[in-house]
């Protein structure tokens, strides 16, 4: 276990839009922002198709290459970039640490933006069969189901989008729904129900994902009469929403009932001091590319002024609120 | 640091059994594309690892969009899937994409 004894102005951890955006500000106010991208690197717009609501790209712009330029431009202001996981963090007191594989790194201020991952059916056999016909990226594997007859899973905007793109491969596309109202915007529901190749099963929850060594099928209960049925599916694509990736804080810092992490007010500020937090992982309202951008360029301002209010010193100045001057 | 070609060759569905089946080193087979985000997550840690392994490690990649066959000979229906061979057979299979330590950590029984 090796521990830097640089202690840098601020570690940013995530790199999607909220992330990399931090990381623009970050370096441009000349903190040197060490980033911890992790393995996920882009976040959730890496497995989404055209991005056309995004400001100033009139013609659309693709999820990965929209990432590919917040990257770039991060780099280019000299922010420190790592595509590492992080393991574990201390984020209490003035000099904050994160730990990654077997070296620790410090810092006086932290940004979060780890963002949210997407969330599984807990099924059996949906472990043990994904990449062999259960998949979470519809965009990545839809190729691969060309003339089959697939599933998708869930009720959301991400279920329709998925199913109707979907629908340029497979033969059919049954799109299973526990319940029989939609999370989805009217748009993208109307936009699947028009779309002849998508049938839709309400009041259906998937038991178990059958297959070996690749997807057979799915066992299906009706959640009105209990009745049991199955269904002969080669792929299932499960978009059942996203919960946020919050458990590497988990204890340390305040979060709500489903694990955001709270900030107060209309900051980015967390129950820690010095810790801030941006993005997916603090919002269960909006969850839009230019949101997580507009929270992660206030979180690095939030920091930016915090390290200026605290300024460097010994860490008895510290215990002062408003900290000594320089 | 001077930079550094491509340490990754690029294989297709002919010239498989010469670059991969009957390589004397252990080939990791990226099967990937252009349209997949997570591919591209996942390529620089290939480079890395690429250049780090010359010698025992041979890493491949396989555009799945032009090469369809090999693909559907190893039942290849997500991707990134990473399949390890090692004397003409696979030995080990990594879907999604994954980190330079979690990848490390995968290969190291092999490499």
């Amino acid at each position: 276990m090796t521990s830097s004894s640089t202690v840098h102005d601020v570690i940013i951890i995530g790199s999607g839009p909220a992330g990399y955006t931090a990381a623009v500000y970050a370096a441009r106010a000349q903190l040197k922002p060490l980033v911890f991208e992790g393995t996920q690197f882009g976040g959730a717009l890496m497995t989404t198709t055209e991005v056309e609501n995004y400001p100033g790209f009139r013609e659309g712009i693709t999820g990965p290459e929209l990432m590919d330029e917040m990257r770039e431009q991060a780099l280019r202001f000299g922010a420190d970039l790592r595509m590492e996981d992080v393991d574990e963090v201390s984020l209490t007191g003035d000099v904050k640490s994160v730990t990654v594989g077997d070296e620790t790194h410090h810092a006086r201020a932290v940004i979060l933006a780890m963002g949210a991952a997407a969330r599984h059916l807990g099924v059996p056999g949906e472990e043990a069969l994904i990449g062999m016909g259960v998949s979470t990226c519809a965009t990545c594997d839809g190729f691969f189901f060309r003339d089959q007859d697939i599933a998708v899973i869930g009720g959301g905007d991400s279920a329709m989008e998925e199913a109707t793109f979907l629908t340029r491969f497979a033969r059919s596309v049954t799109l299973i729904h526990r319940r029989e109202e939609f999370r989805a915007s009217r748009i993208m529901l109307d936009r699947a129900r028009a779309n002849e190749k998508i049938t839709f099963l309400l009041n259906t929850a998937v038991t178990e994902i059958e297959g070996d060594p690749k997807v057979s099928g799915v066992r299906l209960r009706n959640t009105v009469t209990g009745e049991e049925s199955k269904l002969a599916v080669t792929g299932v694509f499960v978009a059942i929403g996203h919960d946020p990736r919050s458990d590497l804080v988990r204890g340390q810092v305040d979060l709500d009932p489903e694990g955001y992490v709270l900030t107060k007010d209309r900051t980015t500020a967390t129950s820690l001091e010095g810790v801030f937090a941006a993005g997916d992982l603090v919002d269960h309202t909006y969850r839009q590319a230019i949101t997580a951008a507009g929270t992660g360029c206030s979180a690095s301002i939030d920091a930016e002024r915090w390290l200026a209010e605290n300024a460097s010193g010994s860490t008895e100045d510290n215990t002062d609120p408003n900290g000594a001057p320089q | 640091m001077t930079e550094k070609t491509s340490a990754t060759v690029a294989v297709t569905d002919d010239s498989f059994a010469d670059d991969v089946l009957s390589s004397s080193t252990p080939v990791l087979v990226d099967f990937w594309a252009t349209w997949c985000g997570p591919c591209k997550m996942v390529a620089p840690v290939l480079e890395e690892i690429a250049n780090e392994k010359v010698g025992s490690l041979k890493v491949a990649k396989m555009d799945v969009d032009a090469n369809p066959g090999t693909a559907r000979d190893f039942q290849v229906v997500s991707i990134p899937t990473m399949i390890l061979f090692k004397d003409g057979a696979p030995v080990k299979r990594i879907v999604g994409a994954k980190g330079k330590a979690a990848l490390l950590r995968e290969l190291a029984d092999v490499v």
